[in-house]
């Protein structure tokens, strides 16, 4: 330290430490401000939390390799929170079971939409070719989605941010559009959460509503599932 | 807590070996999910096998910690987009609208859809 002030910064910069340090420091703050404001959607801790980090990365010249280094350690635990979803799950089976026909129903109509209506509007939009594949599986959870991208040899890391920006849109736009439509119950507007926007929707979900986040994780799995099946049978239909 | 954690983990990697295992079109965690639904079921079923984390709320409340901070969970994947910048400085405009209008579509469709298939079983529920 005191012959170099910057030996120091350019040892914790390389650190796992000091990135998983920010990534839980800055989090705290942004969900501190979301709970100040009562969960306005526009306060979506993901958001401004990516926004703060990817600019401090840019300014101080951090690749994101380094970055995720440290950030993995919260990147892993994506996985065991699935499965932990069986808890929900579990604890409201009595009312998941008996709203399984409108369930399936509504998840058929909404995975269609999910991916024709990218496609088709990206394919519109004038979007290359390896676009149009990467954004398509954009409604399903972010380790999903780049499977599925991998295997139509679209770019994964593209599919990943198309799905985080998707998450984060759904989970702004749902709470003001459900309201206009009129739909008071909670299993429907959660259902719809999840589909469209993965865990970043189930996530303003359980803010919302315990029932509603309940529907959303079931909504997530079950969309998960059907869009690995969907995506390449709608690409080989629609995408020239 | 331990015991609880090295369920859910364990779970997972059940669901992952099992999905690799047999070449499965579905993610590992949501196997793991549902193997963690017929555990706690069972447990109802089964007085022998409320032992460890499936004792006293133990795996519960070690989920409900891991689900309490779900958002936080996507922040690194998030952050990715800085690798991104140049796409989105030639297409960002085109890509952010092209998401925006198909999430809009995608609740719309899937909300409507729920309300209509279970208004329509009340009304013959009714009958």
């Amino acid at each position: 330290m005191k012959d170099n002030p910057f030996s120091l910064w350019v040892y914790l910069s390389q650190s796992p430490l000091l990135w998983l340090t920010v990534t839980l420091l800055v989090y705290a703050t942004t969900d501190a401000v979301s709970l100040a404001t009562r969960r306005h959607p526009f306060a979506n801790p993901v958001l401004h939390a990516m926004w703060i980090i990817g600019a401090f990365l840019l300014v101080t010249g951090t690749s994101y390799t380094t970055y995720f280094a440290g950030a993995q350690f919260v990147h892993f635990l994506l996985g065991p929170a699935t499965v932990a979803l069986a808890v929900p799950l579990y604890e409201n089976r009595k009312r998941v079971v008996s709203s399984i026909v409108p369930m399936l129903v509504a998840l058929a109509a909404g995975s269609v939409t999910a991916v024709v209506s990218v496609v088709l509007l990206a394919e519109l939009a004038g979007l290359p070719r390896d676009v149009v594949l990467a954004l398509a599986p954009k409604s399903v959870t972010a380790g999903v989605a780049m499977g599925i991208a991998e295997s139509l040899h679209a770019d994964p890391s593209l599919t990943a941010v198309a799905v985080i920006l998707t998450g984060i849109m759904g989970a702004i736009v749902v709470t003001p559009l459900m309201n206009r439509t009129g739909v008071t119950d909670f299993r429907a507007r959660g259902f719809a959460a999840g589909l469209a926007a993965h865990g970043i929707g189930t996530a303003r979900a359980f803010q919302v509503d315990e029932i509603a986040g309940v529907f959303s994780g079931i909504a997530m799995s079950l969309n998960a599932l059907v869009t690995s099946f969907l995506v390449p049978l709608v690409v080989t239909l629609l995408v020239r | 807590m331990l015991a609880s954690l090295s369920l859910i983990l364990l779970c997972q990697l059940i669901g992952e070996a099992v999905v690799r295992g047999l070449g499965l079109p579905l993610p590992g965690p949501v196997l793991g999910l549902l193997l963690l639904l017929i555990l706690l079921l069972a447990r109802d079923r089964f007085a022998s096998l409320a032992r460890g984390p499936l004792r006293d709320d133990g795996v519960e409340s070690a989920s409900k910690g891991l689900l309490a901070h779900l958002s936080l969970l996507f922040v690194p994947a998030g952050v990715g987009v800085v690798q991104k910048l140049d796409l989105l400085a030639s297409h960002g405009i085109a890509i952010v609208l092209v998401l925006a209008l198909s999430v809009v579509l995608t609740l719309l469709a899937t909300v409507l859809t729920f309300r209509l298939v279970s208004g329509l079983l009340k009304q013959q529920d009714l009958r």
